[in-house]
């Protein structure tokens, strides 16, 4: 595989009611960002268990985004409040087993923020493909 | 309110506080404390005579905006349903100083009690309506307009009491001092609302209060009135051409933002009077103008207990305080708790008209659900295996909702279901995976990722090769 022609593979974890309607909004107004993401719609950013995103890891993403509502803008009230307290830690652990953290991202999108959901995934694909494939399974995945 | 008063269906607890509510839509129990007020109501026919004789005069900082005055005892205001007085424990000489007692000697029917206590009442019901209300901006947290610092600066709420002919100057619009009669009178707009200090929000009411308050004071009065307006928000079914009327009528308005009230001469014109500084947006330059009396149109907050409000009935508010709707559009009398309702300006700020639609509806929404006899609830809901579950309780901790409870006999977290969203967020805490989410199980969600690894591996293969 030569640099140039690498292509990362980005799973997002989009909360139903602010980022995946954020991005339905980037995708109506016609917004660019790369096909690198594919989008697992979840009821709320608080539904995804860090096992989802090392599970993730594990199955051959590159990168693994979870966008939910701003604090305070939960659909569900405080479901974000879990996320914003679990992932942090899952963070530090991917550090610790070797994963960059930087192939992880947490961010808060709104249903009405479609540019700021193309922009964040323009600059995150552009993150991981510059970090390259993820070396703990270079081996088997090449 | 006297309708609501009398109806042998409805049952008013005034002077009341709920402290705890448990159970779903249909069936909650809500603990209330009924506040003593030292009068039985019972017994007390509203005749108003403890009020009368009460010897101890108290500022009315609620009904007459600090203008006026109330008794020890005393109704809030006139009309108040139940006409029923409460007993101001805080001024009152008996429960002060132990002694005066008149109003327990002059009451005809012996309703005074000294002795009532709280009393905590539970109440059954199937749907709450929360129609809280907003408190009024603080004028003082703008010091620059000088209200509490200049005795003429007044807020919307003290001139509207100033007018009312039952208020505490009987009708007459007068300076600070009880007797002069303003000639020239400034109406600020938008004080404490579209100001990114203070609310970013528009509270609606102020544009057509503030025009009536001029068309008053200019009626009583024939001052020269001047509005100081960022824009005239007059969208509402005649509001407009009450807005055409009062341009007809001659009442000033200036478009731009008011810098300060001061009271710092710069000329002879301009000796003893307060003087606005203001942003002429349409002249484009700072121009002064003096006046001799300053109306400050303060906006709408949200109650200073909403926050502790909406966490009691379990929903949520926005980042202003505000109580949250399900929809903003689509569904604004609902909220995302079923059986709790918003209705008013506790749902955000609003006029009369409004008020009622939203109260209308949302008591049209409470009987259909009574009519049905029977809710929808969420199909999406939480489900605990109870055989993985080792009842650490990690999920009754993260549910928004309070939709889990412990199963003590059995050990192991259960899912009301009629209370359940379906957000999930239990699922993602739990740590021995006993609980998922129907239709976003983990069996789901890594299918649905393994099936968009697997393409993207695909794709991208053959362009790599």
């Amino acid at each position: 595989m030569s640099e140039q022609a690498y292509e990362p593979k980005i799973i997002g974890f989009l909360c139903n009611w602010c980022s995946y309607a954020g991005a339905d909004l980037a995708g109506a107004t016609r917004l660019k960002y790369p096909p690198n993401l594919k989008i697992i719609r979840v009821p709320c950013s608080g539904r995804v268990a860090p096992e989802l995103v090392i599970r993730a890891f594990k199955e051959g993403a590159d990168g693994v985004m979870v966008l939910g509502c701003h604090i305070g803008d939960c659909h569900y009230a405080t479901g974000n409040h879990r996320t914003a307290r679990r992932m942090p830690v899952l963070k530090a652990l991917l550090a610790f087993t070797g994963i960059e953290p930087e192939r992880f991202l947490v961010k808060w999108v709104s249903s009405s923020e479609g540019e700021l959901f193309a922009q964040t995934v323009r600059e995150f694909t552009e993150k991981v493909r510059r970090l390259g494939p993820l070396e703990m399974r270079a081996a088997v995945d090449a | 309110m006297m309708d609501a008063g009398r109806h042998p269906n409805i049952n008013l607890l005034t002077y009341s506080e709920v402290e705890s509510v448990s159970g779903y839509v249909g069936n909650f129990v809500v603990r209330i404390r009924v506040r003593a007020r030292s009068v039985d109501a019972e017994k007390c026919t509203g005749c108003g005579t403890c009020e009368e004789k009460c010897p101890t005069k108290v500022v009315d900082a609620a009904y007459e905006a600090g203008l006026g005055y109330r008794k020890a005892v005393y109704r809030p205001f006139a009309q108040a349903v139940p006409p029923v007085p409460v007993i101001d424990r805080d001024n009152c000489l008996w429960f002060t100083k132990g002694r005066c007692r008149l109003c327990e000697k002059v009451c005809p029917t012996g309703a005074i009690d000294y002795n009532q206590q709280d009393t905590i009442l539970e109440v059954q019901v199937g749907n709450i309506i929360l129609a809280t209300g907003f408190d009024p901006f603080d004028a003082r947290r703008i010091p620059q307009y000088g209200y509490g610092r200049f005795p003429n600066v007044f807020t919307s709420l003290e001139m509207e009491r100033m007018l009312s002919g039952a208020g505490p100057t009987g009708g007459k619009v007068v300076l600070r001092d009880g007797e002069t009669v303003p000639r020239q009178v400034a109406i600020i707009h938008c004080v404490g609302s579209r100001d990114k200090k203070y609310h970013e929000y528009c509270s609606r009411v102020c544009c057509m209060y503030s025009l009536k308050l001029a068309h008053l004071i200019r009626h009583k009065t024939h001052a020269e009135v001047y509005n100081f307006y960022i824009d005239i928000r007059a969208p509402g079914k005649l509001y407009e051409e009450f807005y055409h009327r009062m341009l007809d009528e001659g009442i000033h308005f200036i478009r731009g933002k008011v810098a300060q009230v001061t009271d710092a001469a710069r000329g002879p014109e301009e000796e003893g009077k307060l003087v606005v500084q203001f942003d002429d947006s349409l002249v484009g330059r700072q121009r002064r103008l003096p006046v001799d009396m300053v109306v400050l149109a303060i906006g709408l907050e949200p109650r200073h207990d909403s926050r502790e409000v909406a966490r009691l009935f379990g929903i949520s508010t926005d980042a202003d305080g505000w109580f949250r709707e399900k929809h903003p559009k689509l569904d604004p009398v609902a909220t995302m708790t079923d059986g709790v309702l918003v209705a008013g300006c506790a749902q955000g700020p609003k006029d009369i008209p409004d008020s009622v639609a939203q109260g209308s509806a949302a008591a049209a929404r409470v009987l259909s659900l009574i009519g049905q006899g029977e809710v929808k609830v969420e199909s999406a809901t939480a489900l605990v295996d109870e055989l993985m579950c080792t009842g650490c309780g990690q999920c009754i901790q993260s549910c928004p909702y309070a939709a889990i409870e412990y199963l003590k006999e059995r050990r192991v977290a259960h899912v009301i279901d009629a209370l359940c969203k379906g957000c999930g967020t239990c699922a993602g805490a739990c740590p021995s995976k006993a609980i998922t989410l129907r239709h976003f199980t983990d069996r789901q969600l890594v299918s649905e990722m393994m099936g968009a690894i697997f393409a993207m591996r695909a794709q991208y293969a053959t362009r790599n090769t």
